[in-house]
């Protein structure tokens, strides 16, 4: 009765031979590297840039000990820190710009581990170091400057239509707009209504005027929120890029926070400025009549700036407008030829400077420049067609859908769309880190061994089954965390230490009922069986109130507490295989082919 | 070895008057705590900034005192963290006008004097403190309503109740030490506290499903008895396990440093006391409730249903 199928008994084995093989990764340890990714989206790592890489090594006498290519980088490992911190700067020297050549630590386990996907667990920044910030987007800021650039537009649509009206002010988030006459009201309303599809209007009667109350439409105002923080996260993605972190987060939580997370990153300041800065947009005219001189040098009175692509523009110096006269830019289709296009809003005294421009500069290109960190880039340089009004500008021409929502997103980042806050950071400097590692790592191991030492000596042969199975329970739990790369943080390293020590109750309470078992004179084969058997209930559902509050913690946590709670939910599930599956097999080995068995080793 | 070779029953539900009124008596004391001094809540709730620092030579506390009072942060709490060369620095959200960049200033003055290296800083601003005490309750209160929800669906609803009240017993005294002591509590002692509460749920269950298996085993006995036979029967595992459980706590106590230290303080007496509420509290509350042999067997039909040995 106490012999397990052979598949159980396979089946077993995999799972720890594959325990082991995730569990592996982590042993090896960490050694410097450098991390080389391209910044422009045309340009890719692929074996052309590897072979740069390879090339610029070899003549700065540079000899890593790996160099990989994944999907969007390249990472070269070296054996030590003054290696890598050389071979940073040759790279840079090297490539320039367009390139984040970012320092980082990579896994020195051997390479056929890596291919099948065997990573060490993926460490939070309290064990390896780094910032962590918390960014509020200002949305009401967001839903005020929509509306703002809203009631510019009434205006300038009511006078184009040649609808009197007295003037149009904001209240709070309603727009009045005032008629002197019912009449001029009802012809006012039908055409803003035409026109602003975002705008619910609702007409008014107070005293004598006659108003017309715009407010957003709720699904509008969730348009407006979307836009601001998808065009927030692109921001600050591209600031991050400067700074050259290797394996930056950046990520939406809830509908108006943003996570920051850089590991690694010690100097706070330095990051907070960059993610704080605004990046600003000039649209000016290019100079197509004069060339760039022999030297390089720009001439009189223009500026050169290379495209996305690379080539280079002369512009001219003046500016005909920035971004701040942008309302808003989105992604869409040339209504006559259905050309992906982008559509850009232009304010009030935008619409004016841009419509005076173009009537004089018909036929020639204009260039619209992104500037961030002192440096500009043309974003997109179309030629002037026609003469135009009204602040609704649209740029088509030679692009995709996806270069359209990157220009789009682009020229929104220009004018951020809503302030952000930081209202909350975390600094972990790197001796912390390492102090953090080497307590969790401590703390698990003196527990580990105080009760394997107890349940030995308490049961004996059972007990030492007891510890083996726990052991397997530690090695699935790292080869799981290994494997989901889930975030590993110091609650959650106190998360492994808690789990084992709750793990045990499953050996403890099979022991327990085998024990009585015997004691009530039931042969030794019977009570193991039996002492497995009658556990097994008590034992899942002991385990699912755990995890109960387990599930409930990883809904509701927050960053290191998430962590806890993802190593506590695992742990359960890995202590329930390992406390019932693999003890069994075990007990099975040891006491399931004995025919006459009159005695068993359990204290 | 065998510590608990019982064999006798020990009347436990005997003792019930005297049980109930000694966890009455230290309930009600940790809510007076509670009540008059408060939880002494971390920055993670209040908001404001703590900063961690490391001195490469010993350092003062007044003097650090003085050279935050220099930029403008007198009322800062300046404090010894482990050892002389650490010092913990903890700014409150009122006076801190400087928001996030108040650790590169705190920084900067300090380190025109002595070598300072940066450990740790945590700013938390207003609104997510407020998230994160909401977020706490709702868990709380998920985990709660799922363990009664589990019970009864799994027992009954009188065990469901007995268990969830014996354990947010356990609950408010872990809340009441750390009232009493003034200890921290931060967002890591709440997770600590919502893993007792599903941790020491787990002793109950033990418990009850010794209660149902005498209630289908032992047809003639007392109700009293019956329990008084399961808490004895399973003591011996709630002291093994409980004290395995508390071995790995009680590493982390030692060698956890300061992050854990209070999360496997709140760990250590929520397993203590969750070993006493279980048998103590749990069990003669189920007596009160007027649990009876006819929850789990119905008088027709009573081999055939029985789900579980």
């Amino acid at each position: 009765m106490n012999r397990y199928p052979l598949w159980k008994n396979l089946l077993i084995l995999v799972v720890l031979v594959t325990g082991f093989i995730y569990t592996l990764p982590n042993f090896y340890g960490e050694s410097p590297a450098v991390q080389i990714m391209p910044l422009r989206s045309h340009l890719k790592a692929d074996t052309q840039l590897l072979a740069t890489v390879e090339q610029t090594l070899r003549n700065a006498q540079l000899a890593p000990e790996v160099i990989s290519l994944d999907a969007n980088s390249i990472k070269v490992r070296f054996s030590d820190t003054d290696s890598q911190l050389k071979a940073k700067d040759v790279l840079h020297a090297q490539l320039g710009e367009d390139y984040v050549v970012a320092l980082n630590l990579l896994s020195r386990s051997p390479a056929w581990l890596t291919e099948m996907n065997a990573l060490p667990m993926y460490l939070g920044l309290d064990l390896r170091g780094g910032v962590h910030f918390l960014m509020q987007v200002d949305m009401k800021a967001a839903l005020d400057k929509a509306l703002e650039s809203s009631s510019g537009d009434i205006r300038s649509t009511l006078r184009e239509a040649r609808i009197p009206y007295s003037g149009v002010n904001r209240d709070g988030d309603v727009l009045f707009v005032k008629f002197r006459d019912a009449d001029s009201r009802s012809k006012g309303e039908a055409e803003l209504k035409l026109r602003f599809g975002g705008l619910q209007f609702d007409s008014k009667d107070a005293g004598r005027d006659y108003l017309l109350q715009a407010k957003l439409k709720q699904q509008e105002q969730l348009r407006i929120q979307d836009s601001a923080l998808q065009q927030n996260l692109v921001t600050l993605r591209n600031r991050v890029n400067e700074l050259g972190v290797a394996e930056p987060v950046i990520q939406q939580q809830g509908v108006d926070r943003v996570v920051v997370q850089l590991p690694g990153v010690q100097d706070t300041a330095r990051a907070k400025d960059i993610l704080g800065r605004t990046a600003t947009l000039e649209v000016r005219l290019v100079d197509d009549d004069r060339q760039i001189g022999a030297s390089g040098a720009a001439p009189f009175g223009t500026e050169i700036f290379k495209e996305r692509d690379g080539t280079s523009v002369v512009v001219k110096k003046s500016v005909i407008l920035t971004g701040e006269r942008i309302n808003d830019a989105q992604p869409g289709f040339d209504s006559r030829n259905n050309e992906p296009a982008v559509h850009i809003n232009l304010d009030a005294v935008g619409a004016r400077k841009f419509k005076e421009a173009t009537r004089e500069n018909v036929g020639k290109r204009m260039a619209i420049i992104l500037f961030e960190k002192g440096r500009g880039e043309v974003v997109t340089a179309p030629v002037i067609r026609e003469e135009i009004g009204g602040g609704r500008v649209q740029i088509s021409g030679q692009m995709d859908t996806t270069e359209a929502q990157n220009i789009a997103l682009l020229l929104r980042a220009g004018a951020l769309a809503a302030p952000m806050e930081i209202i909350e950071e975390r600094t972990v400097g790197p001796s912390l880190g390492a102090d953090n590692i080497q307590r969790g790592f401590d703390s698990t191991k003196i527990g580990f061994i105080m009760v394997a030492v107890f349940m030995i000596a308490y049961y004996l042969m059972f007990g030492t089954i007891s510890v083996l199975a726990l052991g397997a329970n530690l090695l699935l739990l790292i080869a799981l965390l290994s494997m989901l790369q889930a975030t590993l943080t110091l609650p959650g390293m106190a998360g492994i230490a808690l789990t084992l020590g709750m793990a045990i109750d499953a050996n403890v309470l099979i022991n327990e009922r085998i024990r009585e078992e015997l004691r009530n004179g039931v042969p030794p084969q019977m009570a193991i069986s039996t002492g497995y058997e009658n556990a097994f209930a008590t034992i899942i559902d002991s385990n699912i109130t755990t995890l109960i509050a387990g599930v409930a913690l990883f809904m509701f946590g927050s960053g290191p507490v998430k962590g806890f709670a993802v190593v506590l939910c695992l742990g359960i599930l890995t202590s329930m295989f390992s406390g019932v599956m693999v003890s069994r097999a075990l007990v099975n080995l040891i006491y399931g082919r004995k025919t006459r068995l009159n005695k068993v080793a359990i204290g | 070895m065998e510590f608990f070779r019982i064999k006798k029953d020990i009347p436990f539900m005997s003792y019930g008057k005297l049980t109930t009124t000694i966890s009455l008596v230290t309930f009600l004391l940790a809510v007076f705590f509670l009540a008059t001094r408060g939880l002494n809540f971390g920055v993670d709730f209040t908001g404001g900034t703590v900063i961690e620092v490391h001195y490469a030579q010993p350092s003062d506390t007044n003097r650090v005192r003085e050279e935050l009072a220099g930029i403008g942060l007198a009322d800062a709490l300046v404090q010894h963290f482990g050892t002389t060369h650490d010092v913990l620095i903890q700014v409150p959200l009122k006076h801190n006008k400087m928001g996030a960049n108040l650790s590169e200033q705190v920084l900067a003055a300090l380190r025109a004097n002595a070598e300072v290296e940066l450990r740790r800083v945590e700013f938390v601003g207003p609104q997510v403190g407020k998230d994160l005490v909401e977020d706490g309750a709702m868990a709380l209160l998920l985990v709660s309503l799922g363990i009664v929800g589990y019970l009864w669906l799994r027992f009954e609803w009188k065990f469901g109740l007995a268990a969830i009240i014996a354990n947010l017993h356990d609950v408010v005294i872990i809340l009441g030490c750390f009232a009493f002591f003034q200890w921290e509590f931060s967002l890591s002692v709440l997770a600590a506290v919502l893993a007792v509460l599903g941790y020491s749920v787990n002793e109950s269950v033990v418990v009850f499903d010794r209660i149902r298996e005498n209630f289908r085993k032992m047809r003639k006995t007392e109700v009293a008895e019956i329990i008084d036979n399961a808490i004895t029967r399973t003591m011996s595992r709630t002291i093994i396990t409980h004290g395995s459980t508390q071995l790995m706590v009680l590493a982390m106590l030692l060698l956890g440093g300061e992050t854990l230290h209070f999360f496997a303080m709140a760990l250590t007496i929520g397993i203590m006391f969750s070993i006493y509420s279980s048998v103590l509290v749990a069990s003669p509350l189920l007596i009160m409730f007027g649990v009876c042999r006819e929850d789990f067997i119905k008088p027709e039909k009573a081999e055939s249903e029985e789900v579980l040995p």
